[in-house]
């Protein structure tokens, strides 16, 4: 067994050593930093553009609630507006439908008022009229002039059940 | 190896050293090997491959950035895991482990070329490197305290007799199992790669598919090994860390 040779433990042992230091210089000087340095560099970026990300999904959260405000809130302003508008219309309505019907009402009674003179000025033209006729009668029939004052006294005992 | 007379199996000499170039400083044997070379080979191919694929340094990585920040990773967590956050300044000498082993057990993966760890004497001296380390780091922590680790609390004294033995050579063992457990691991898996390699040669043409596909699987299987001993090894420098850092009872 070739591994057993005395004579070859020396130089394998030396050379191990040499080659074994300059390893471990290159490695702990020069390679391993460098290796670190590249994942510390990512491992930074990495957590900068989370908290860039962060940072930028807060911001556009904050703008969606400002913007969901200001849209409540023009909605309730339009809502206000039309239910004031609404209340404005259907006062004014109020108004000139009263005010109509009052006139309505005036015209009404003032109509009611002219039939009643009317009425009256009819009733009192018959009265004369069935004087006159009963008078014009009596006179035709029985040539007997009536007095003024019972002729009218007769009328109206007669028209009184009519009046 | 078939070579001249019928079947000959050899899967040891791929596991021979060869002095490349003669070096006898101070009268000690520094020759480059077969194995200095590939232990040349792969340091380079390490630092080239961390520094290569880390040179864009961009921040959406491409596929080779990926596998060196996955090692990375890999370890960091490893080492997090199982030490805490005091584990962290030894991150880069768990890392220099973990890939020297891994790259060791992977490029003796490539036909014809040398594993460095499927000889004891590599992998008892990094399993030395690391017990050694781990030894420092739990003296200087913790002091004299550090001997604490083998006298488990709440235990009574009659027990501490037979304990304190226990702890103490299965302290000193570990070195042991560590090396042996990757450096066999390396040596079966390439011996048995070699045996029925011999057996696709020798059998030939009409019954070398059999050991064909032996093959084929046991290299996917062998890769598999690569890694996990790397791992295996690493994980245990961590345990043996984390013992030190802690002094677990």
């Amino acid at each position: 067994m070739p591994q057993l040779n005395i004579a070859d433990f020396s130089p394998q042992l030396i050379w191990l050593a040499i080659c074994f230091v300059i390893l471990y210089i290159a490695m702990a000087k020069v390679a391993l930093p460098r290796i670190a340095e590249v994942l510390e560099g990512r491992q930074d970026r990495i957590t900068r553009d989370l908290d860039e990300a962060k940072r930028l999904s807060e911001d556009s959260e904050k703008a969606k609630a400002e913007y969901e405000a200001a849209l409540e809130e023009a909605r309730s302003k339009a809502h206000g507006m039309v239910s004031e508008l609404k209340a404005e219309l259907a006062s004014e309505q109020e108004t000139s439908k009263a005010k109509l019907e009052a006139t309505l009402a005036e015209k009404a009674k003032s109509a009611e008022e002219s039939i009643a003179k009317a009425k009256e000025t009819a009733l009192s033209n018959v009265k004369d009229i069935a004087g006159e006729a009963a008078k014009a009668a009596v006179s035709k029939l029985i040539s007997v002039e009536i007095a003024d004052a019972d002729l009218k006294a007769a009328v109206d005992v007669n028209l009184k059940g009519d009046a | 190896m078939a070579e001249g007379q019928g079947l000959v199996i050899d899967p040891m000499s791929q596991f021979q050293i060869k002095r490349l170039v003669e070096l006898q400083p101070f009268g000690i044997d520094a020759s480059f090997t077969n194995s200095s070379l590939m232990m040349v080979i792969v340091i380079a191919a390490i630092t080239l491959f961390l520094t290569i694929s880390m040179r864009g340094r961009s921040m959406v990585p491409g596929r080779m950035q990926s596998i060196a920040e996955l090692s990375y990773e890999f370890i960091a967590n490893m080492l997090k895991e199982n030490v805490g956050s005091e584990g962290r300044k030894y991150f880069p000498f768990i890392f220099s482990i973990f890939m020297f082993v891994l790259f060791c057990n992977l490029l003796g993966m490539i036909p014809y070329s040398f594993t460095v760890t499927s000889h004891i004497i590599v992998t008892f001296g990094l399993a030395a490197t690391v017990f050694i380390t781990v030894t420092l780091v739990g003296i200087f922590r913790h002091g004299f305290k550090f001997l604490s680790l083998f006298a488990p609390s709440g235990v009574p004294v009659f027990l501490l007799v037979i304990l304190v033995p226990i702890e103490v050579i299965s302290y000193f063992v570990r070195p042991i199992s560590l090396s042996v457990r990757l450096f066999a691991n390396m040596v079966a898996g390439h011996a048995l790669l070699k045996v029925f390699g011999a057996f696709v040669v020798g059998l030939s043409w009409w019954g070398g598919w059999l050991p064909l596909g032996f093959i084929t699987a046991l290299t996917g299987l062998e890769f598999l090994v690569a890694f996990l001993q790397a791992y295996v090894f690493a994980i245990l420098s961590c345990l043996y860390l984390n013992d030190a850092v802690h002094l677990h009872h």
